[in-house]
């Protein structure tokens, strides 16, 4: 534009004040695209909570439900194994469960609610695979000192019987722990916060 | 910046082709409401496009699945109702701003010399788009797409020896069933849209080749002043810009006020019988195309013959791409040709929306009567320009645009 025929400011204003509306419209119409792409809501609902009944499930041994399209597992613990989940500095990488990885109610020494039913998500934190159980002391594979806990197959993670990770795993931390609470003492509702009975 | 921009400019012509196509491209000064329907068209595009990719993360090409993922859409994927709507409400307004710029070139002439390629790559584009919205009516798997596909491409059965074949090719089945959805989904994603935007860049190119034409019918290139400038052309940026984005905000809010309150618009956007699933044995009681069809399909069932009537519809579209050549007058625009061209265009477009009218209802002995008078009309129109046109009375054109402020 020639100097003769320069914008005045109340032109510069407009065009402004019209550039700043145009542009916030358009990122407000960016929203309803991308969320088409978030998950709809029966991708929802199949994530809503699952309840595990754990009536028939015997000391020591072992359950996995599918949450979220997870492995959930779930372990009855014996006397014995509750003994052999100490909280060990010499191994355990974050023996005090310090990270962000659990609900705060399970931030204890056995990181559960109730000792003796330890639930956690069964996704290995290094890269996703989902580790075996491995209950059984000083076994061949783990060597004599392996007090029990669970092996990841694809890395060699390992983890003690309350998955916390060994020192110098490559899985950076703790397996995590699902919200979950008690419904009954017999029903544990996995996937949200809840009033234990 | 300055800097950068050079950089650029040297290795690809930004700044060139902002130019020639923007600030330097001189349109005449005079357009009026009817020249914002190609901006508008091009806005519908891209929004189709943008609609039809996040429609398709959630669509299922599918005949068990189809209905059901539409569905799915509506009801489960988070604002998956509005771009749906958005989708389904912008082929009607594709077509009703199409038919408005079409109607535009026809009361200004501007198919004539030296536009007629542009006209042609416009029609070119129309037929497209029908195929594009008539596929895309399928996949949403209901009782009317259903049906709907099912008589069109019964129609190139009336073909005569090769007719029954090329349905059964089309189908890709012995009915409309999961081949044809699977194919006509891949039409309607892929091959038709891409077609579509290569037409649209070649009409572009045409238009900037010729430059617009305007209201009054005259080339302002043939009045340029010292420095090469028509007369009465002002830069398209940014008069026409500002100017296409107002007319933007004003289509928007009509737009927006059927999307969001009356998206099916009593039947007519959405059929009613859409909401059932497909169902191969059981036709609905009353089918009828979407609106946009219906001028052609009155013409179909004018005819009572079968080919007769296939021809008759192929022939309503033909003839408009013939139309610069039938059209003798050199006078483009309508303001300055005789009465004689004036009422032939009123008849035409009353027999265009009467016929509309009567392909969305149901069969009569009086409609199709009417049916007949209009299609009469429809092609009367065209042979009566061709003989009236090269002889006609016409006013005086001005040398300069006017202006009716």
């Amino acid at each position: 534009m020639s100097d003769s025929n320069k914008p005045s400011n109340r032109r510069k204003f407009l065009t402004n004040v019209t550039q700043i509306m145009g542009g916030i419209g358009g990122i407000f119409a960016l929203i309803p695209f991308l969320s088409t792409m978030s998950p709809s809501e029966k991708a929802k609902s199949a994530g809503a909570p699952v309840e595990i009944d754990v009536s028939s499930l015997q000391p020591g041994s072992f359950k996995v439900v599918e949450w979220r399209g997870k492995p959930v597992w779930v372990v009855r613990r014996t006397a014995e194994m509750i003994e052999n989940t100490l909280e060990d500095n010499d191994v355990l990488s974050d023996p005090k469960s310090t990270g962000e990885h659990q609900p705060e109610y399970t931030k204890n020494k056995y990181r559960s609610i109730n000792p003796e039913f330890l639930v956690l998500l069964g996704v290995c934190t290094h890269l996703g695979c989902s580790p075996l159980y491995k209950p059984n002391a000083k076994s061949a594979e783990l060597g004599l000192d392996w007090k029990g806990g669970f092996f990841c197959p694809c890395h060699g993670s390992k983890f003690d019987l309350s998955g916390r990770v060994h020192k110098a795993m490559p899985a950076p931390y703790n397996l995590e722990v699902p919200p979950y609470y008690f419904a009954s003492s017999s029903r544990i509702i996995v996937g949200e916060d809840g009033k234990d009975v | 910046m300055s800097k950068f921009i050079s950089w650029i400019d040297e290795r690809l012509p930004v700044s060139n082709f902002v130019k020639n196509h923007l600030s330097q491209y001189y349109a005449p000064k005079n357009f009026n409401i009817f020249y914002y329907f190609g901006a508008l068209a091009i806005f519908i595009f891209i929004l189709q496009i943008v609609t039809g990719i996040f429609l398709t993360i959630n669509y299922k090409p599918d005949a068990a699945q189809a209905f059901a993922s539409v569905e799915y859409i509506m009801r489960d994927v988070e604002w998956g109702w509005l771009v749906r709507y958005l989708h389904s409400t912008g082929a009607s307004f594709f077509f009703i701003v199409i038919y408005l710029h079409m109607f535009r070139a026809m009361l200004y002439g501007s198919y004539k010399n030296p536009r007629e390629l542009l006209w042609l790559f416009g029609m070119v584009i129309f037929v497209l788009l029908m195929a594009e919205a008539f596929m895309g009516y399928l996949l949403p798997w209901g009782q009317m797409s259903y049906w709907g596909a099912q008589v069109i491409i019964s129609l190139f059965g009336a073909i005569p020896y090769v007719g029954e074949s090329l349905a059964l090719w089309i189908r890709g089945d012995y009915v409309i069933s999961d081949a044809t959805l699977n194919r006509f989904f891949a039409f309607h994603v892929i091959a038709l849209p891409l077609l579509l935007f290569a037409l649209i860049y070649l009409h572009l190119a045409a238009l900037h080749t010729t430059g617009s034409n305007n209201p009054d019918g005259i080339e302002i290139k043939n009045n340029k002043d010292e420095n090469g400038i028509p007369k009465d052309g002002i830069p398209f940026h940014p008069y026409y810009t500002v100017k296409d984005i107002f007319g933007l905000s004003v289509f928007l809010i009509i737009f927006m006020f059927v999307v969001f309150f009356i998206p099916e618009l009593g039947g007519y956007f959405l059929e009613k019988d859409n909401f059932v699933p497909a169902d191969p044995l059981k036709t609905p009681e009353h089918i009828v195309p979407v609106w946009y069809f219906t001028p052609f399909y009155a013409i179909l069932r004018a005819i009572p013959d079968k080919l007769g009537g296939v021809l008759a519809m192929g022939a309503a579209i033909f003839v408009l791409f013939i139309l610069p050549w039938l059209d003798r007058c050199s006078v483009k625009s309508f303001r300055y040709r005789s009465t004689t061209y004036k009422t032939l265009l009123a008849l035409f477009v009353i027999s265009f929306i009467g016929l509309g009218y009567i392909g969305m209802n149901p069969v009569t002995p009086v409609l199709t009567w009417l049916g007949r008078l209009f299609t009469f009309i429809y092609f009367g129109f065209f042979v009566a320009l061709y003989i009236t046109s090269a002889n006609e009375k016409t006013k005086d054109i001005p040398d300069r645009v006017t202006m009716h402020d």
